[in-house]
């Protein structure tokens, strides 16, 4: 029975070796100089979706539940560290303050989820569909009136600026629709390494996610994804485990926040839209549900195409939808599907063969 | 003391009284069969026994402790374990981790463990493999635990679902019509397996079945059910030749 477990474990280090592949690669054509600017500009926010779909993945792959506010949990996480960031920046070097504010934007996230996940994940259907979607709207009309500052007095919240009444000498972090501005600034010593930060994170995220799938909490998470009634049956509490991945899945949307928020300079909530959501969501989808490699491959191409196309200006658009019907055609349909097997069987050397039915 | 013991259990749905006063008593070790016309209640009183229905009235009694009322997580982590009528099996995952999902309760290790892959990580997954393909060997479905549940032959999903209902490590084993569906030659095979789990495993089980070559063929002792009540009980042979229960299978 040794046989299926290094199957996985094979399989999850081949996923490990191709996110430090591609980062070796593009390192080393950015440090030749054969990378443009705008490729250059693309690499963080390429790491933040990447990590953001993977945690998707988790809670629509693996616990088969459907979330429409995933882009809500970025935010929670982004505005929360960066927040963070802004009131010990000259108390905490940067290196371990980064790593506290990631750790503050999973936490932070990682209770939303908990709050919204109690209530709705005890019922059956398509409810947290609809309740992850309302999340994430109410979350973004919050912060948009949201006005938090500091003086010696300390922090200062309010729903509007001059609602701070604060001391002279203090200085607003947080102003409403405006965000918080500055948050890249206070990381300018290490902005280099951005990018090794983002891979860094994403492959903690992967060694999360594929160890608690193939852990005894990742069975019981799956068993009641294909049957409720018969997880209940096992002993198996139904409820708990659902919670426990969409906890672990906010929380990680959170740390993909962080990165989000720390690479800019402008952090504006009106980024973290229903249209975030519904990106992210195309990406899991596409890459394939409940295949990891597959959303990290989606994320890059759905992501960087739209950018690489702007030398198309008007076709860009139909290109980007036709390359999407493409990818879903590859990704499901059933030809498709065993032509794919077949290719795999061919490079193995072994002979194709039929499919078991 | 019984294994099973059962009183004056009823449950009403609005006006229907789908089971009513319905009484049981198992020794531990025995094959025992519950059979019954269509719609006479048979899966409503495994859905009570398990914990899906909570009963209007009655007492269920396991090994001597109450479990009436509880939840299904509950009264399996008491030692009823079932099967199900319609199939439902894990079918997205391999057949090995549907046994290892039955062990739930009983290889345990923490999710934080889990994650970090610590050393108890290793050692529990060993036990849980060895473990889950002995059972598998039962059934003759070790050569299968790679594949997905949902790509085996429906016989074999039949005993898939006892394999990871006896995971669980059970006192009681409730079989819904575990024939449902076989031929002659599968629904032999099986009458095997079941005694076979019975005598390896030290195992009282509990069956509801249409397969009448089957019920006689295994069963010690008998309950017909009709209409939601006890029509008869007690010796397999004496019960099949009730005059009531030969009316209620052939009509009147």
């Amino acid at each position: 029975m040794k046989k299926s477990l290094t199957k996985t474990s094979k399989n999850n280090f081949i996923t490990y070796a191709m996110v430090i592949v591609v980062f070796v690669v593009v390192q080393t054509l950015s440090s030749t100089g054969n990378l443009s600017n705008l490729l250059k500009g693309l690499l963080v926010p390429l790491c933040v979706y990447t990590i953001a779909s993977l945690s998707l993945n988790l809670v629509v792959g693996f616990s088969g539940e459907l979330s429409l506010g995933h882009a809500g949990f970025m935010c929670v996480g982004a505005y929360s560290s960066a927040l963070f960031s802004n009131v010990v920046r000259d108390a905490i070097p940067s290196v371990p303050r980064l790593i506290i504010a990631i750790l503050i934007g999973a936490a932070v996230a990682g209770v939303f989820g908990i709050l919204i996940g109690i209530p709705v994940l005890r019922l059956r259907g398509d409810y947290l569909a609809i309740v992850t979607l309302a999340f994430g709207e109410i979350i973004k009309n919050l912060i948009n009136i949201l006005y938090v500052g500091i003086d010696e007095n300390g922090l200062h919240v309010a729903a509007s600026s001059a609602g701070l009444k604060m001391a002279p000498g203090g200085k607003q972090i947080m102003k409403g629709a405006l965000g918080i501005s500055g948050t890249g600034a206070i990381y300018k010593d290490i902005k280099g390494q951005f990018f090794l930060i983002g891979v860094i994170l994403i492959i903690i995220t992967l060694f999360i996610i594929q160890n608690l799938v193939n852990s005894r909490s990742g069975r019981a998470v799956m068993a009641a994804r294909d049957n409720r009634i018969a997880a209940e049956s096992i002993g198996i509490n139904v409820t708990k485990y659902k919670l426990l991945a969409f906890t672990v899945s906010a929380a990680l949307a959170g740390v993909a926040g962080v990165l989000y928020a720390h690479n800019l300079s402008m952090l504006k909530v009106s980024t973290f839209d229903y249209n975030m959501s519904i990106m992210i969501l195309v990406y899991v989808v596409l890459g394939g549900i409940g295949n990891l490699r597959g959303s990290i491959v989606a994320t890059i191409i759905l992501y960087a195409l739209p950018e690489l196309l702007r030398g198309f200006s008007t076709y860009r658009m139909l290109i980007y939808a036709i390359v999407l019907i493409a990818m879903m055609l590859f990704n499901w349909a059933p030809a498709a599907r065993t032509w794919r097997s077949r290719m795999v069987e061919r490079v193995k050397g072994n002979k194709p063969k039929k499919e078991a039915a | 003391m019984a294994m099973l013991e059962v009183n004056n259990l009823s449950i009403q749905f609005g006006g229907l009284h789908a089971v009513d006063n319905f009484h049981l008593s198992i020794e531990k070790g025995k094959l025992y069969g519950l059979i019954g016309p269509n719609g006479a209640g048979k899966t409503t009183v495994f859905n009570l026994l398990t914990g899906v229905y909570k009963p209007t009235e009655g007492i269920i009694r396991l090994d001597g402790t109450d479990i009436t009322g509880k939840s299904t997580i509950d009264i399996n982590k008491a030692g009823v374990a079932r099967t199900f009528q319609n199939i439902r099996l894990f079918k997205e995952m391999p057949v090995l981790d549907n046994v290892k999902a039955g062990f739930h309760n009983h290889h345990s290790y923490s999710t934080f463990t889990g994650i970090l892959r610590l050393p108890k990580y290793f050692k529990v997954e060993k036990e849980m493999n060895e473990r889950a393909m002995e059972i598998l060997k039962v059934f003759d479905l070790d050569k299968e635990a790679d594949y997905l549940a949902g790509n085996l032959p429906y016989g074999k999903q039949r005993k898939l679902e006892i394999a990871r209902a006896l995971a669980t490590e059970p006192k009681l084993l409730l079989l819904d019509e575990p024939a449902a569906g076989m031929n002659p030659n599968e629904t032999q095979e099986l009458m095997d397996t079941i005694r076979f789990v019975r005598d390896h495993f030290d195992m009282t089980i509990l069956l509801i079945e249409h397969d009448m070559k089957l019920v006689g063929g295994i069963c010690e002792a008998l309950t017909v059910l009709n209409f939601g009540q006890v029509l008869a009980q007690g010796n397999t042979a004496e019960v099949l030749k009730d005059p009531a229960v030969i009316t209620a299978y052939l009509g009147a």
